[in-house]
């Protein structure tokens, strides 16, 4: 928290002067407020690299855990690999959720964004894109090192990569949404483990059914196809849902 | 003479209207609960493979059925709420959210009890019984959610969302669920493929999936009562009605529509 308070003072005297930069024109353009709040919500983290690299930590903590509760196996360790992988990055992926808006809510930042003359889904927009690029990003990287962890085939890796990669930006929209609606309340980070998880089966199925279907030997298409569909639809309904959802954290 | 659509969408004008409704709604489940039990339980024959195991889908296949439907009505209430912005359509869908759950609970719980003889199992990882359960975890996130803001209006709106969204969810969950598990190891036991059902079975399972309904409705038409005085209770007509205060006043405050 204290290292939030060191590096929150530039960080506003930024929003101030782009606050100031947009009213005195006119109202912004959709793709300007994605890369402004894309690229305040990068400067942002790059300011809090430590919790950056907790998030990889857990993740490779998680995944390092499952030989020594399972198994040493191998055969067993590589059929399970890509189910561990995902849930792996599920859990990562909820443990930076509450970072998304909550510390943005506390300090008043967004509520100047839901003012502001720029919409909102495209502000949110940025940020999720920037929650990606931080959080998602990372674990697609370390991806193929768990597999080879776990003594995957390449192509069983590559596809496990892949799926992530189309998969997470779709965890990342379910999260935002869950992050907006509990904004403000008691229940906290258990909440919104109780909203995301159950949406984010689908994910799970296909993300970690596409390397398996590789392994086996049938094509990966269809298990990609659906992930690249959740993906298209999250990006085109999730920046609304989500501005709707802060929007109601604010009545 | 002009219909007014929106006269029971006002707390105050719906309230007389369910307490009037109750009984006929819980007689009728109550009948038909009777009757479906008779024919399942004796007029009934014995099933030729499950033996006498398999009368337990007269209470899980309507408790499965309301799960599932429970969450679109539920659904349809928080839509409808979003966009009239009316308190009562929060209302409903609130209190709906528990009886859906416990529904989606039984329907677990009954499933398993017939799994154990029948299967040999308690659990499988069947698509219906997974996407049971995970339908379960989606009341609970919902009423968890409601819980946790304590500004009716907001946790109206915020749950709202989260139903929604969850809605369109469910068929997505289903099917995936469904692929997951052909995937994995093929279809093993399929319900589709049992043998025909006779038509008294047939005819006790319709009986109480009707019951089924009209126990929900009445116990939702009952729980929104209890909401409604709750959230009312600021107004002149709860006041009224907890003085004992003859009602001349209601169509005065009926009026005060949403908001």
């Amino acid at each position: 928290m204290n290292e939030r308070a060191t590096f929150a003072a530039p960080a506003a005297s930024a929003t101030a002067s782009d606050a100031d930069a947009v009213q005195g024109g006119e109202t912004v353009g959709v793709l300007q407020a994605v890369r402004w709040a894309c690229a305040r919500d990068l400067l942002l983290a790059l300011r809090s690299r430590a919790e950056l690299a907790l998030i990889v930590v857990f993740f490779v903590l998680v995944v390092s855990l499952f030989p020594l509760g399972v198994s040493p196996e191998p055969q067993l360790l590589q059929r399970i690999a890509p189910g561990i992988a995902w849930v792996a990055a599920l859990l990562a992926s909820l443990l930076s959720l509450p970072r998304l808006f909550a510390l943005d809510h506390a300090d008043g930042t967004l509520e100047q964004l839901v003012l502001a003359p720029a919409p909102l889904p495209a502000l949110v927009a940025g940020k999720v894109l920037a929650h990606w690029l931080t959080n998602g990003l990372p674990l697609v990287l370390l991806a193929p090192v768990a597999g080879i962890q776990f003594g995957m085939e390449t192509d069983a890796i590559a596809t496990l990569t892949l799926a992530l990669l189309l998969g997470t930006p779709t965890l990342s929209w379910l999260g935002a949404v869950g992050a907006a609606l509990t904004l403000g309340t008691r229940a906290g980070s258990a909440l919104l483990a109780l909203l995301v998880l159950p949406l984010a089966v689908p994910i799970l199925i296909f993300g970690a059914g596409a390397p398996e279907s590789v392994a086996v030997g049938l094509g990966a298409q269809a298990h990609l196809s659906l992930l690249g569909a959740g993906l298209i639809a999250s990006w085109v309904f999730g920046p609304f849902a989500t501005a709707l959802a802060v929007r109601i954290a604010y009545e | 003479m002009t219909i007014s659509w929106f006269k029971y969408s006002a707390p105050a004008n719906f309230y007389p209207l369910a307490g009037r409704m109750i009984p006929w709604f819980a007689g009728a489940a109550v009948l038909l609960t009777v009757i479906g039990m008779y024919i399942g339980f004796v007029v009934a024959p014995t099933d030729a493979t499950q033996g006498e195991a398999y009368r337990i889908i007269f209470i899980h296949v309507p408790t499965a059925w309301m799960a599932m439907f429970g969450y679109c009505v539920m659904a349809g209430w928080c839509a409808a709420s979003l966009i009239w912005n009316t308190r009562l359509s929060a209302m409903m869908a609130q209190a709906l959210a528990p009886t859906g759950a416990m529904f989606a609970f039984v329907s677990l719980w009954t499933g398993a009890f017939w799994g154990r003889p029948t299967w040999g199992t308690y659990w499988v990882w069947d698509a219906r019984l997974t996407s049971t359960l995970i339908l379960l975890f989606l009341y609970l996130g919902y009423m968890a959610l409601r819980a946790a803001i304590d500004e009716p209006r907001r946790a109206d709106r915020a749950s709202a969302l989260l139903a929604i969204v969850g809605v369109i969810n469910v068929p997505i969950i289903y099917f995936s669920v469904k692929w997951w598990n052909t995937l994995h190891q093929g279809a093993t036991i399929s319900a589709t493929a049992a043998p025909k059902m006779a038509h008294t079975m047939l005819a006790a399972m319709l009986v109480m999936i009707f019951a089924a309904w009209f126990y929900a409705i009445a116990v939702t038409l009952h729980r929104v009562r209890s909401i409604i005085l709750e959230r009312e209770a600021h107004t002149d007509w709860v006041r009224a009605l907890a003085t004992g205060a003859p009602a001349g006043q209601a169509g005065r405050v009926g009026t005060e529509a949403s908001r």
